[in-house]
């Protein structure tokens, strides 16, 4: 199923010409309307009459996360606030939030890119939806549900939190799509086994995003709620959810390229990275007008196809992010991401889908200890049975990894459960000693 | 004739005893006998209690990750030898015993010693043709 076929199938050559017909009026509407780009592109000595392919994207200077933040809190706008309809505002970890605006014609695109997500996840007019997203600033839960409302959908905007309600609301009125963070989806599932209600409800999709999910992490919340699930892509930078999401078919997400143009590079060269190689997504927002991205690095580390899907559609399918540039862990040296360690959890049928890792300075030395949670009893007849567990959960992370973990054994619900986004990283090196 | 023990996964932080043997209190649950060897991180909290189906219920209740097992329970005079004798009996057929811990009991000349083994068939013939008197579920119910 299409939203917009005719868009979504174009051929390679038509997309390409109607991306360049964008961004020649994008790069030009930046300059003109935003101080910040304008000075940059000086600098550069790049002049925005003299783009003429969509190669010549290059000679623009990337715009960062700092840069947004430098800007705080509007700086970056490109259009006056009495022509913004909506602000949105990203969790700022650290310091400041980061501000968004929307015009009119911005909200109406989002949507329509939304939609298209979700239709080709195989969401249609039928559904009833249940949000789980915490409303509010985050962009996730008004993102969803508006390109939900416009497929027809019916959306129950019930907001993270308050589990026993949600599992309630979605046995009661029958929710057949559920929308949320894959761990609070797991969560969800455990809360719904407890009640017993599990096995009548009538989920058949997981529209799932905002946080990393890997394939086996899909597959235990594909199997404990019996639903079909698809990730999807975005941020609060570029729109929030919209940016790109996965067909039925699953190999990969499509980007929206009419509206996003993306680029690879590698990371500490900043050069484009080759085709087919691992590297940093960047961004262009080709029709924003509120809050305009030229060459946005996401910090996001991913692979793009373009082959045409079989699925008919032709906009590029990059993977699932295999982390965040800014995410990753260095332990010893050694590059680690989370969603390593969680592949290789997922695989242990006797502990659960929660986990925590704490990095230490032991010494001179960092340690990782992956903190799980024993959730089956059967290994309580022995201490070996349990010491075999935490020695091959050892082993299968130092063969992934390429370095030793210390795995810690927890008792069930002892690991804090998130409602939004998962902190499962605690890193406490810098503290202490050295 | 075997006897079921509850274990329960057990988090090496204070006051987790305390909160599990609290909910067994809260049931009514009356604890015989009690074990628990530790590792640095976590430990298995064994026991015996009057009745181990509701137990285990009110525990797994609490997210507790718990296991019932069936152990045996020896009878045996509250004198120098009692327990040397059924060990030997044991020992003599090529039988280990995996771990054990005892209780006297209040009113009668009797100790209890709660054993597990592999092969638990084994152990119980090899004992009974011995002569060795096993408590059964109900005797330990009734203490």
């Amino acid at each position: 199923m299409f939203f917009q076929k005719d868009l979504e199938t174009m051929r390679r050559s038509d997309l390409e010409a109607l991306q360049l017909t964008r961004l020649k009026h994008f790069v030009q509407y930046c300059y003109d309307n935003v101080a910040f780009y304008h000075k940059r592109m000086d600098e550069a000595k790049f002049d925005p009459a003299k783009l003429q392919t969509l190669s010549d994207i290059q000679y623009i200077p990337y715009t960062t996360k700092e840069d947004i933040r430098d800007n705080y809190p509007t700086g970056l706008f490109a259009c006056p606030m009495k022509d913004i309809v909506r602000l949105h505002a990203s969790s700022g970890t650290t310091g400041k939030p980061t501000v968004v605006g929307y015009t009119r014609r911005d909200l109406d695109i989002w949507s329509d890119c939304v939609a298209r997500l979700v239709t080709a996840a195989g969401a249609t007019d039928e559904d009833i939806v249940q949000i789980s997203f915490g409303y509010g600033l985050f962009t996730g839960a008004l993102g969803l549900h508006y390109g939900l409302e416009k497929i027809g959908a019916t959306v129950i905007p019930i907001s993270s939190g308050n589990t026993d309600k949600q599992v309630m609301m979605m046995n009661d009125l029958g929710v057949t799509a559920l929308v949320s963070t894959p761990s609070y989806a797991l969560y969800m599932s455990e809360a719904a086994r407890e009640k017993g209600v599990l096995d009548q409800l009538k989920l058949r999709l997981g529209l799932f995003g905002s946080e990393g999910c890997t394939p086996a992490m899909r597959d235990q919340i594909e199997k404990s709620f019996h639903i079909f699930a698809t990730d999807n892509y975005g941020m609060s930078e570029l729109c929030g959810p919209g940016v790109s999401g996965e067909c039925e078919l699953r190999c990969g997400m499509h980007i929206n390229e009419d509206h996003f143009y993306p680029e690879l590079i590698n990371p500490n060269t900043l050069e484009r990275a080759a085709l087919g190689e691992v590297g940093e997504l960047v961004v262009t927002t080709l029709t924003k007008e509120g809050f305009p991205m030229l060459r946005y690095r996401t910090k996001d580390l991913t692979t793009i196809d373009y082959e045409p899907c079989k699925c008919g559609r032709t906009f590029a399918r990059m993977a699932k992010p295999m982390g965040r540039s800014d995410d990753m862990l260095k332990i010893r040296g050694v590059n680690v991401f989370p969603t390593q360690i969680e592949s290789v959890l997922m695989t242990e049928p006797h502990i659960g889908g929660h986990y925590q890792l704490v990095v230490r300075r032991e010494g001179y030395m960092d340690t990782l200890e992956v903190k799980v949670e024993l959730t089956d009893g059967s290994l309580l007849e022995n201490y070996g049975s349990l010491e075999a567990l935490q020695r091959k959960v050892q082993s299968d992370l130092k063969s992934v990894l390429g370095i030793q973990a210390k795995v810690n054994l927890c008792e069930p619900k002892s690991i804090e459960r998130f409602q939004g986004k998962a902190k499962r990283i605690v890193d406490l090196r810098g503290e202490g000693d050295i | 004739m075997t006897i079921k023990q509850l274990s329960i996964f057990v988090e090496n932080k204070p006051g987790r005893l305390a909160e599990i043997t609290g909910i067994l209190a809260d049931e009514h649950i009356d604890i015989r006998a009690v074990c628990v060897a530790d590792t640095r991180e976590f430990g298995i909290l064994r026991l015996i209690v009057d009745d181990p189906e509701s137990a285990a219920k009110r525990v797994k209740a609490h997210d507790c990750t718990c296991t019932l097992s069936e152990v045996l329970v020896l009878r045996i005079d509250d004198q120098p030898g009692g327990l040397a004798g059924p060990m030997k009996m044991l020992s003599a057929v090529g039988i280990s015993v995996e771990y054990m811990y005892a209780f006297v009991s209040k009113d009668k000349d009797a100790a209890y010693v709660i054993f597990k083994v592999e092969d638990i068939a084994k152990a119980v013939e090899t004992l009974q043709q011995g002569g060795v008197r096993l408590a059964s579920q109900e005797e330990i119910r009734a203490l």
